[in-house]
């Protein structure tokens, strides 16, 4: 048989059981009614012990969406979704107020262990070598926030931040603790009336990071959530809102994952990035959400906004995501490049097996003069998937000098799935420059026997060509999660090939 | 024990019947020349041996040193000694060189149950093999063939021909595409390579390329079979007289 077609049957039994994180943990979960109504969200907002203006904010965004119908332009199908049927915050049921780690239901800290994220304040990753040259793995440390379904389960190396003045907290506790930052900040991004998603999560929004770093600080490790919906019908909607002050610089990673479940499960959430002048924020996603199982059954709808306001001048706001996981993707994050010189990056690779489908690109949004931005996008689709990159360039008419590179490559494995390209370019000032290149590709017949007559087994084969293929975007991750990424990427081709 | 036999092969692509019982006995040491018109089934025989997807062996058998060929994965084939050199070798942007080197030579050595090169030792030895070929350095960073021009691409092949060390290396129109001085460099690199127990069937529609490497025996092949065989003589032969004279026969 040939291989093409091998593949195809192959990505036809692809099992459930490939989904690694896909355990659920047995824990008992404080749930608001199911149901969404003015009542849910105060019920939210009074769990959170929040200030009134919070709720007030909450509550014209609720209205807000009330008047609002869900967008169906992107290249995605799925049934219409009940949003009477999804709980909108589930909490582990505490059993006391935490004062540290270890008061933390040990169900969930071993959640986190299965998961592989160190929540205790170990400072070695395991099994990963020093960069040549670079500090070895021993001093690099990370610190995590960890989101369980709606709430904040715990934030490490808070003191040591602290000395740096970072504040690097749960947005629940920001609210509280940070209410003059809160205020200044929230929604100056991602505005309450933004769409239809956003608006959602920000009147139902139950925790997420909060990280503000002062000016001229560099932030002395790398931040990081784990999100992770345990829950059944619960919907995550988590809000995250970074402020670099100027001259400062943060790199900020997150992760995530959820449980097997036949039922769809939506994600909805919502980030924000303020670089003010002179600072530098570096975003990393790897995005692990449940598929879905072979026949398309289940599976995380992946629906979340993000961007980044280069507000400051000569600021600097990067994003770079591996896309795995959801059923459903709908994601661009993008930047709005507002202070003169400012830059902006998008580096992403999108992976799309089994029945995956992905929507996924970047919007450049050029304001301020001699701003510049850069796009690589490797999108890989595999099975019976769609993967669509989708991508805005615009220059401001005020936006003399802009530059903007796009490359936006394709690779398909198997013939029954499908890679499309959406640009939309639009310059409003002569000056600008805007170059677009794309390519689709298909890992062929021959480049699989090339690679097996050398002696590489089919899914070694498609594995080499697959890490070439991204190489370029998988250099912009911080190094520890690079190896995660690249053992990610050939987990999620696995079968992919007969 | 023949180290490679080819018996009476019929293989067919889709409802076609491309070789039609096709015979032919390899012994370590021996180069063996095939030549033969476009079309008669020259690349198709080295892809079967070689094991790529897509052509139906519906007689015959293809032994290697005694065992069915037929029945390995090409992976199988590649570690048991069965070397392939491309007419066309492919692309692979973003692997650099060194490291599908690499790779490839592990998973052989996996496959055979030999314990994986440490890197200093691989590296000198695709330093040593580099240097023979005048491959420089920096070819070995870039990605595998990506930009490479047609002779570094028939040096690449030939690199790791040597790297791999097979029993039985198939080479496949190595002289397309190639000048004069870029097919002498390549020819050396064969002909450094050949050894008592190594054999080579040699693909080529053109005499030029047996001035170089000179084979034991020469076999004509037209429209799916061999058709004549002989000493090195009958190369010279046919470049006076053409493959016209061999159409009645087939």
């Amino acid at each position: 048989m040939p291989a093409v077609q091998e593949t195809v049957e192959r990505v036809r039994r692809i099992d459930v059981d490939q989904y690694r994180y896909g355990f659920e943990t047995l824990i008992e979960s404080d749930k608001a009614p199911k149901g969404l109504s003015e009542d849910t969200v105060r019920f939210i907002s009074a769990k959170k012990n929040e200030p009134a203006w919070m709720l007030e904010w909450r509550l014209e965004a609720y209205r807000r969406w009330l008047t609002m119908t869900e967008p169906t332009w992107a290249r995605v199908n799925y049934p219409k979704i009940d949003y009477q049927d999804i709980y909108y915050y589930a909490a582990p049921k505490p059993k006391k107020t935490l004062s540290s780690i270890d008061e933390i239901d040990p169900e969930i800290l071993k959640t986190y262990e299965k998961l592989g994220i160190p929540l205790r304040e170990v400072a070695i990753l395991e099994g990963v070598e020093p960069p040549p040259g670079g500090e070895p793995s021993a001093n690099r440390k990370i610190a995590v926030d960890a989101v369980f379904d709606s709430v904040s389960v715990a934030t490490t190396f808070q003191k040591e931040l602290k000395a740096a003045g970072v504040i690097f907290m749960p947005i629940s506790e920001a609210i509280r603790e940070h209410p003059e930052l809160v205020k200044k900040y929230l929604g100056t991004v991602v505005p309450t009336s933004d769409n239809y998603f956003a608006t959602l999560n920000s009147a139902v929004f139950s925790d997420g990071s909060f990280v503000y770093v002062p000016p001229g600080v560099r932030c002395p490790m790398e931040l990081s959530t784990y999100f992770r919906i345990n829950e059944r019908n619960t919907g995550q909607f988590e809000r995250t809102l970074i402020i670099a002050d100027k001259g400062s610089y943060v790199s900020y990673l997150e992760g995530c994952t959820a449980p097997q479940r036949d039922e769809n499960q939506l994600h909805a959430a919502v980030v924000e990035l303020v670089a003010l002048d002179d600072a530098e924020i570096k975003y990393s996603t790897v995005q692990n959400w449940y598929p879905g199982n072979s026949e398309g059954l289940g599976g995380i709808y992946n629906f979340v906004t993000k961007r980044g306001d280069c507000r400051g001048n000569h600021s600097k706001i990067s994003w770079t995501q591996v896309e795995t996981g959801s059923a459903i993707t709908w994601k661009y994050p993008s930047c709005i490049l507002r202070g003169d010189n400012s830059r902006g990056e998008f580096y992403s690779i999108a992976i799309s097996n089994g029945h995956q489908q992905v929507d996924s690109g970047t919007k450049m949004l050029h304001l301020g003069k001699n701003t510049s931005s850069r796009i690589i996008s490797k999108g890989i689709a595999a099975g019976v998937s769609q993967n669509t990159y989708r991508g805005l360039v615009t220059a401001h008419r005020k936006a003399t000098g802009a530059r903007n590179y796009t490359a936006c490559d394709s690779l398909l494995i198997g013939d029954k799935c499908g890679a499309h390209t959406v640009p939309y370019v639009e310059a409003k000032n002569s000056s600008a420059t805007f170059e677009h290149e794309a390519t689709t590709s298909k890992i062929s017949e021959d480049v699989l026997f090339y690679c097996t007559q050398r002696g590489l087994s089919q899914e070694e084969a498609v594995g080499l060509v697959v890490n070439g293929f991204v190489k370029d975007v998988l250099q912009q991750l911080p190094m520890e999660f690079a190896v995660e990424a690249q053992k990610l990427i050939s987990i999620s081709l696995e079968g992919s090939v007969g | 024990m023949s180290l490679l036999e080819v018996k009476d092969l019929k293989v067919r692509v889709e409802d076609n019947e491309i070789l039609h019982g096709l015979t032919l006995t390899v012994n370590p040491g021996e180069v063996h020349a095939i030549m033969g018109p476009n079309g008669s089934g020259k690349s198709t025989l080295s892809h079967v041996i070689a094991g790529k997807p897509g052509y139906e062996v519906t007689d015959g058998q293809i032994l290697f040193k005694g065992e069915d060929l037929l029945e390995m994965e090409p992976d199988e084939r590649a570690a048991k000694g069965v070397f392939l050199a491309f007419q066309y070798p492919v692309e692979i942007p973003g692997v650099a060189t060194m490291n599908f080197l690499r790779t490839a030579l592990n998973a052989q050595r996996k496959e055979r149950g030999e314990s994986e090169f440490s890197t200093p030792d691989f590296l000198k030895k695709v330093r040593e093999v580099a240097k023979s070929l005048n491959i420089p350095q920096d070819m070995l960073k870039r990605g595998v063939n990506v930009g490479f021009s047609g002779g570094e691409k028939k040096r690449n092949e030939i690199l790791q021909m040597a790297l791999f060390e097979p029993a039985v290396c198939i080479l496949d129109e190595m002289d397309s595409g190639l000048d004069i001085d870029a097919l002498r460099i390549a020819a050396d690199g064969v002909n450094a390579l050949r050894s008592p127990d190594r054999a080579m069937v040699v693909i080529t529609h053109y005499q030029r390329l047996l001035n170089y490497i000179v084979p034991d025996f020469v076999h004509v092949m037209s429209k799916g079979r061999v058709v004549k065989s002989g000493g090195k003589d009958l190369a010279l032969e046919l470049e006076a007289s053409g493959y016209t004279q061999f159409e009645d026969a087939a």
